[in-house]
């Protein structure tokens, strides 16, 4: 593919169902965005260290550090957002009250003031990822060529960025509702894309397909669908609408066992090879139809292979490369 | 090392185990697992009710749970002597009506309608988890059930063990000092504090009145002042269905994935219900590849299906049996990784009883599906 997806995003949140793959996704979107020496920052917002984790570095502070270099001279940077660090940090600003705010974190008032109000959480969270996209336009020294936000799972995204209606109950004027304007700016704007990771199984693909619908409605920007861990079949398309309507010629693949002296186990061997051959059709037949229902969602559909032999740096590098060849720059 | 076996029927099959908590990490499969293995106890003879936080549709039509109304119904189509109910999480309802029984209705009107009431019962951190502890409670305590057996699947946090701790954090959270002080700020606030820290408070407060407008604190003091009257704190509550969790009667089952990430959750789980002295029933691994693996290595494998492809023929077969032992060569590399994550689990948790579920080509959406995932869960070793 020669088309840029994308050009002119400067965030990229990615949210996904539990078990997809959804960091693992935006730490290969990071890694592709940050050829040919642009530096990314990839954000987590949920605590879970699991950037720290995949990149095999120690758990990462409330500050921007490198934690990869990618092919042609780039750079990944990583940022772990919390909500209470992120509403110190809004204190100071905007109220100069950095000791005060330390003390009353350490009460447990900062943890208590972001549980009455999750909307204030998620203001301050989507917040800080908007004030790193807005660096570039100021050409700040510290500015990257794109933000990555390994965002919450996709039953919650939709709330989560919306921030403006999420603050709506609070107060009606001043900062904390200049702020989620800001944000909404960027946000709802062509800036943003949001990506959603499935996996070609029924209960993720449902869920990718209500989150389009909910984006949509409020708006918001959807970017790509990446469809991670999947397999190419081994089988050709007639093989595998034998294997699944149970139609392998068992004998005669017993009888090219044989050819390659597996005699004694060619009738055993037979049966377990057609057995998995089956298995093999309807998991393909089944992973079609998710497909499908994807394809018909209006947004591009981003394959990802299995890999199997797990996920860790170089394979990291690996996706990148397959994301680049599908447009990702 | 030889992992001790997990024999699921022993545990359904004994009658002083009344509660059976299956967890684990997103998208493992737990609620697939508590809705076969409550089907399985119900047709070996048990009355079992089964608590599900966010079935697939599918998954909750196989149940005949077509509509959300937060009561257990009878599931048709059980064979044997024992029965099955099974319900859908409703925790927005779950919490009106423990307002609804707890006040009188001019209180409980005066709670329900509150705006930050409809944020709590709603969208809170944690209140699901808090309502799938109180719902557990409420169908253990109804003593005039039908069943004595009960399954709760947990919700689908973003770690598993939220499941035990966001229900003791809401509950002091709602008993905590900083509500008190917010609500009654006249009322020698801050006592036990310290000065410093009561002039801290008041830049808190008027902080949070600014960035929060002075409306949401004062619909949160409305609320508090109108359930704290009415029962006697949701911490209370939240510690009495956890201590039920420690009783010899209740069982954990740790639902993973053989994968890194899922065993990891496992892990932390584990080692949590150690130290809260709650009893592990043991880990159930589902999506195991299932392949005969002692027919022969993938290397033999790869190597007859190299020899095949080179043979100068015309039969399609020759070929599909060279891709068939291809697809066989893959998947015992796969079922290796898969051995090889779950020793380092077994490595570090020696003694916990394991099942392994094959992985299965497609949905449940039927009870004979889950019935099937009953039998595997029985079974517990792939092939």
């Amino acid at each position: 593919m020669d088309e840029t997806l994308w050009p002119g995003v400067g965030l990229h949140v990615v949210s996904g169902k539990g078990g997809t793959g959804k960091t693992t996704i935006a730490a290969a979107l990071a890694m592709a965005l940050a050829r040919d020496g642009r530096r990314t920052l990839l954000m987590e917002v949920e605590g879970r260290q699991g950037i720290s984790q995949l990149f095999d570095v120690p758990p990462l502070p409330y500050e921007e550090r490198k934690v990869a270099v990618a092919p042609g001279g780039g750079e990944v940077w990583a940022l772990a957002v919390d909500p209470e660090d992120a509403l110190l940090d809004y204190l100071e600003i905007f109220y100069n009250l950095r000791r005060a705010g330390s003390a009353l974190r350490r009460m447990g008032a900062v943890d208590f003031a972001t549980t009455i109000a999750p909307g204030l959480r998620d203001v301050l969270l989507t917040g800080k990822a908007c004030e790193v996209v807005r660096r570039s336009e100021k050409n700040a020294p510290d500015a990257y060529d794109a933000v990555i936000l390994d965002a919450p799972p996709t039953g919650r995204i939709t709330r989560f960025l919306n921030v403006n209606s999420e603050v709506s109950g609070l107060a009606k004027v001043g900062p904390i509702r200049n702020h989620a304007d800001l944000v909404m700016s960027v946000i709802a704007s062509p800036r943003t894309a949001v990506h959603l990771v499935t996996l070609l199984e029924e209960m993720p693909v449902q869920e990718t397909i209500d989150g389009i619908t909910e984006l949509r409605q409020a708006e918001l920007p959807v970017g790509g669908i990446f469809v991670n861990m999947t397999r190419t079949p081994i089988l050709t398309d007639a093989e595998l609408d034998r294997a699944v309507h149970g139609d392998l010629p068992a004998d005669q693949i017993e009888q090219a066992l044989r050819s390659v002296a597996f005699a004694d186990k060619a009738p055993a061997l037979a049966a377990t090879l057609v057995r998995e051959g089956d298995d093999h059709a309807r998991r393909v037949a089944l992973e079609r139809r998710e497909a499908a229902r994807l394809a018909d969602l209006g947004a591009p559909v981003l394959p990802l292979p299995y890999l199997s032999d797990g996920i860790d740096l170089a394979s990291l590098y690996e996706l990148a490369e397959l994301l680049r060849a599908q447009g990702v720059r | 090392m030889e992992t001790p076996h997990l024999h699921i029927d022993e545990l359904i099959d004994d009658r002083e185990i009344s509660i059976v908590v299956c967890t684990g990490a997103g998208g493992v499969g737990k609620t697939t697992t508590a809705a076969a293995l409550a089907l399985r106890a119900a047709e070996r003879g048990r009355h079992v009710c089964v608590l599900t936080i966010d079935p697939a549709r599918r998954l909750a039509q196989a149940m005949g749970l077509t509509e959300l109304d937060n009561n257990p119904r009878e599931v048709p189509g059980i064979d044997g002597g024992g029965s099955l109910h099974a319900m859908m999480l409703d925790m927005k309802r779950t919490f009106d009506e423990v307002v609804e029984a707890h006040a009188d209705p001019t209180r409980a009107q005066q709670i329900l309608s509150n705006p930050f009431y409809e944020a709590l019962s709603s969208s809170f951190a944690g209140t699901q988890e808090y309502m799938a502890m109180e719902k557990l409670g409420q169908l253990h305590a109804a003593s005039e059930a039908p069943w004595d057996l009960i399954i709760v699947d947990t919700p689908p946090s973003r770690s598993a063990l939220d499941f035990l701790d966001a229900p003791a954090r809401l509950g002091s959270f709602l008993d905590g000092r900083f509500i008190r002080i917010l609500t009654a700020p006249a009322r020698g606030a801050g006592r036990g504090l310290g000065r410093i820290a009561v002039a801290g408070f008041g830049i808190f407060t008027g902080v949070l009145s600014k960035i929060l407008g002075a409306q949401v604190l004062a619909d949160v003091g409305t609320f508090v002042a109108a359930i704290d009257t009415t029962f006697g704190g949701f911490r209370e509550r939240a510690d009495a269905t956890f201590s039920l969790l420690q009783e010899p009667s209740t069982r954990f089952l740790v639902v993973a994935t053989p994968e890194s990430d899922a065993l990891r959750e496992a892990s932390y789980f584990v080692e949590r219900l150690q130290q809260e002295n709650m009893p592990l029933g043991g880990l159930i691994v589902n999506r195991v590849l299932d392949v005969e693996r002692d027919l022969l290595s993938a290397d033999t494998a790869i190597a007859a299906a190299e020899k095949l492809a080179l043979e100068d023929s015309d039969t399609d077969s020759v070929d599909l049996t060279a891709r068939l032992l291809t697809l066989h060569a893959s998947r015992l590399r796969t079922r290796e990784r898969q051995h090889h994550l779950t020793e380092r689990f077994t490595g570090a948790h020696p003694g916990v009883e394991t099942a392994h579920v094959a992985a299965l080509p497609e949905d449940v959406h039927d009870l004979a599906g889950l019935r099937e995932v009953g039998e595997l869960l029985a079974r517990g070793t792939p092939v």
